[in-house]
């Protein structure tokens, strides 16, 4: 799990700290770097404390799991939007991926007859060709951006809608059912009690929490991010970091994506549209920089589970479904309000 | 701890004790160095030769090939012709960056520290400690930067965040930084242009420390004083030459100023220039400016029909004092007057209306509109005269461009053409066509000549002359002293304050020496 993580880490950094030399400045400066990464911590506490008095049902088990359960596909999103914001890029496209990858895999491998599916491929292939699919936006992101010196936001825009088309499309607007064995799987299973889309969600996130802080590949996503020349002077093989970071990025809205199509047992036209913005916002929120260089993976997982708790207490509290909308982007804004507050740095 | 598969040379081979002999080759060395851009010769069959433990000085004025030869020296570039050699031995190839980072390092006056990162993760950059499974051993990194920084008695600490050092601090990091790579010969270019007199009293007491420790530096400094103080050794530069290499001891100040201005330029002739004849009402006041950081106490006079020069170094605040005038800075305090009228400060839009006309530092920032026409650029500050009710009268407009084309002989086929479309000097010209499209009383010029080519340059100048005399007053901010020849009078700023105060007839010499914060007995 991401919390117990970042305390193992911060009690080794302790541990570094006290065995090094006295200067308590720098017990100082490291105790507020953690805390700035832990900084939506008690503002997750408090929405649980008010979800609970709002309704009783809040705190429960099964209210938990469906929290959990509804943000871990676009928590995949966020996770795979904080690895390419990290490196000083954007990839808007992502929503898009998350409803085509699994849209072509639907249309290959659904049969003929049941709506537009073409039955071309056996079920079985069904979670290959998505992932490949993935892979091949973000190979093709990458080749505009990094090859070809693209400025990232118009790109991914123009892919975005793009690749809203090719599956509006291809679905000719509607949507597929009837999906293979193997792409409901992920969205259906339950581990040790727990929905597989969770565990997914929660592992990949430990693992991005590594990745960013614990291997040069990551470190140097912070420094192409931070200063791009110094990056390319300290060594590093600016492009091809950045080939691979897109690729990743889009290979995990494609698995997102299959996770969600497994649980709602269709691929919907319009799956993800829209999404992206609350991407951007959990990001942003978790203190994640729009200029790159700057944030981590576990203050990106704090932000989107704010987001969806807050979204969750809002229902329970009886909210009709028509002001939902206008909650949510408000309730955006007032977290941007109060991350730049306890975060005391002006977001960029 | 140093461990975890790192060779250990890579951090910290120690510093070896006799710095100061002068045996063995030569550190680095440049031979016959040829570098050209186009139709510019950047460096011509220049040469410089650096032994170990000396600090070497490298001057010269703008141009005159300082950074070509730094780029050349640190493998950014390859020369056209020449050779370098390090240690008696050929220079390795440009794409192998580890053997030139084992042999030379350059910190630049831009930095190249990544500002969200600590200090121990940008000294050690893509060179991490592994621990358990490949990952990342922080521990481990944090200590080796402390015994890195220790080794070389930087006192940063190595969990602070890049961005929050001080100047110095970070000079001192990209030091040691590069030293850990195995460079024992580092560039310094410009270290102390940002630093207060604190701090490069500090940065001359590392420098020194370093030096005993055998470390060779190349200090490149617009400030000759500081050569003075911490160079052995001093190469001067002109027109991209090779002049003079001697030790600083042997050579006094004035000969050194003589070796950078060249004596040639001494003996340009003086254009002449008559002045506002008799008492001429003052055009532009400015009284008491300051600015924090930037400049201090200016004050000073421009008549109609005048042109007074601002001369002085890149930093010495010529700059702030003109944009202040115009309206593109807002000074702290002080009143800049314009023909009678205070204009708000910091308001360009104000400045203009009280009749300033200007021509900014870069025309390429804030000077032009790549991708208008000439006559949309040269027309920009006078839009309402040029029609009724916020619609502008095209026609209207073409026929005050072709003026305009015809008065500035600007070549082109039309005012139509694209500023991107014209020649550097043409682009210059539609510059100060705008800044005289309002028909200014106050003109405020700022290195207009820069990157011009000599025609152009003496068109411009002469164009400045022929506007005084319909009684115009002109400020001219430059260091260039062709700009500054055409000037009845030359205020010198150094550190932000005006030091002298030259009338027309001045020597180069003279100048120059002012300029960098030198008296020289004439």
């Amino acid at each position: 799990m991401p919390e117990t993580m970042t305390t193992a880490n911060a009690a080794t950094a302790d541990a570094a700290v006290a065995a090094g030399p006295p200067p308590g400045r720098r017990v100082g400066k490291l105790a507020i770097a953690r805390l700035r990464d832990l900084a939506l911590v008690p503002a997750i506490v408090l929405i649980a404390i008010v979800g609970q008095i709002i309704n009783p049902v809040f705190l429960q088990p099964d209210n938990l799991i469906n929290i959990a359960q509804t943000m871990s596909e676009i928590g995949l999103l966020v996770l795979a939007q904080t690895i390419v914001l990290v490196s000083g890029k954007m990839d808007l496209s992502l929503e898009s991926t998350f409803g085509l990858a699994p849209g072509v895999a639907a249309w290959m491998t659904v049969a003929v007859g049941a709506g537009h599916g073409t039955g071309l491929l056996s079920g079985g292939w069904a979670i290959p060709v998505t992932l490949l699919v993935g892979a091949l936006i973000g190979l093709a992101n990458a080749a505009l951006i990094v090859r070809f010196g693209l400025h990232g936001f118009i790109v991914t825009l123009g892919m975005l809608i793009v690749l809203r088309g090719l599956l509006t499309g291809i679905s000719g607007g509607q949507t597929f059912f009837n999906l293979p064995e193997s792409m409901m799987y992920l969205g259906t299973a339950v581990w040790f009690g727990v929905p597989a889309s969770i565990w997914i969600c929660v592992t990949l996130f430990a693992a991005g929490i590594i990745l960013l802080g614990y291997t040069g590949f990551g470190r140097s996503l912070y420094a192409i991010g931070g200063n791009v020349d110094a990056a390319k002077a300290a060594g590093i093989r600016t492009d091809r970091v950045l080939w691979t970071a897109l690729t990743i990025a889009s290979v995990l809205a494609a698995l997102g994506g299959l996770m969600l199509s497994g649980r709602l047992a269709s691929v919907a036209a319009s799956q993800g549209n829209g999404a992206i913005f609350t991407v951007f916002a959990a990001a942003v929120i978790g203190g994640v920089s729009l200029n790159g260089g700057k944030g981590t993976m576990f203050g990106a997982f704090t932000g989107i589970l704010l987001l969806f708790m807050i979204q969750n207490v809002l229902t329970l509290a009886g909210v009709p479904a028509q002001w939902i909308g206008a909650l949510n982007g408000a309730i955006i804004l007032i977290a941007l309000v109060v991350s730049r507050i306890t975060g005391g740095k002006a977001h960029e | 701890m140093n461990g975890n598969g790192q060779p250990s040379t890579r951090s910290s081979p120690a510093p070896n004790g006799d710095g100061r002999a002068r045996s063995g080759p030569p550190v680095a060395e440049a031979i016959d160095v040829s570098k050209r851009y186009g139709p510019t010769v950047a460096l011509d069959r220049a040469r410089i030769t650096v032994h170990s433990g000396e600090t070497h000085a490298l001057v010269g004025r703008n141009g005159a090939g300082k950074s070509t030869l730094v780029s050349i020296l640190t493998g950014l570039q390859a020369p056209d012709a020449g050779q370098i050699r390090f240690g008696g031995a050929d220079a390795p190839r440009l794409s192998d960056r580890d053997a030139w980072r084992q042999r030379v390092a350059c910190v630049y006056q831009k930095s190249t520290i990544i500002p969200e990162l600590t200090v121990a993760e940008n000294l050690l950059l893509n060179r991490y400690d592994r621990g358990r499974g490949g990952l990342i051993n922080w521990r481990g990194l944090r200590q080796r930067a402390r015994d890195l920084l220790a080794l070389w008695s930087v006192d940063v600490d190595v969990d602070s965040r890049a961005g929050d050092l001080s100047v110095e601090q970070r000079q001192f990091v990209e030091i040691a930084r590069a030293l850990s790579f195995g460079a024992r010969f580092i560039v310094l270019d410009e270290p102390t242009a940002q630093l207060d007199a604190a701090a490069i009293a500090r940065l001359f007491d590392h420098i020194r420390d370093l030096q005993q420790q055998g470390v060779t530096f190349l200090f490149i400094s617009h400030h000759l004083q500081e050569i003075y103080e911490i160079c052995d050794i001093v190469t001067v530069y002109r027109d991209a030459r090779h002049i003079i290499t001697a030790p600083v001891a042997e050579l006094p100040r004035d000969e050194l100023v003589a070796a950078m201005t060249g004596e040639a330029a001494a003996l340009q002739a003086a254009r002449t220039r008559n002045g506002p004849a008799g008492p001429a009402e003052v055009v532009l006041d400015v009284s008491d400016l300051r600015m924090g950081g930037f400049y201090d106490d200016v004050s000073f006079q421009v008549r109609s029909g005048e042109i007074i020069g601002l001369a002085g170094a890149g930093g010495s605040g010529k700059t702030a004092v003109a944009e202040s005038v115009v309206g593109l800075r807002t000074p702290d305090a002080g009143a800049v007057t314009v023909g009678g009228h205070r204009p708000r400060p910091g308001d360009v839009n104000a400045a203009l209306a009280a009749g300033v006309g200007f021509v900014p530092q870069d025309r390429h920032q804030q000077g032009l509109v790549a991708g208008m026409s000439i006559a949309d650029n040269a027309t920009m500050t006078i839009t309402e005269r040029l029609g009724r009710a916020g619609f502008l009268s095209t026609r209207r407009r073409d026929t005050v461009a072709n003026r305009l084309i015809d008065d500035l002989a600007i070549k082109t086929p039309g005012p139509d053409l694209e500023v991107s479309g014209l020649s550097g000097g043409n682009q210059q010209k539609v510059v100060m066509a705008r800044a005289l499209a309002n028909d200014p009383r106050v003109l405020v010029l700022i290195t207009p000549t820069a990157g011009v080519d000599v025609r152009s340059k003496e068109f411009l100048l002469d164009k400045v002359d022929e506007v005084a005399d319909t009684g115009t007053g002109v400020l001219v901010a430059s260091d260039e002293l062709d700009d500054l020849r055409i000037c009845d009078r030359v205020l010198v700023m150094f550190q932000g304050r005006i030091v002298a105060d030259m009338p027309s007839g001045w020597r180069d010499h003279d100048l120059v020496a002012a300029m960098e914060g030198l008296t020289v007995d004439a």
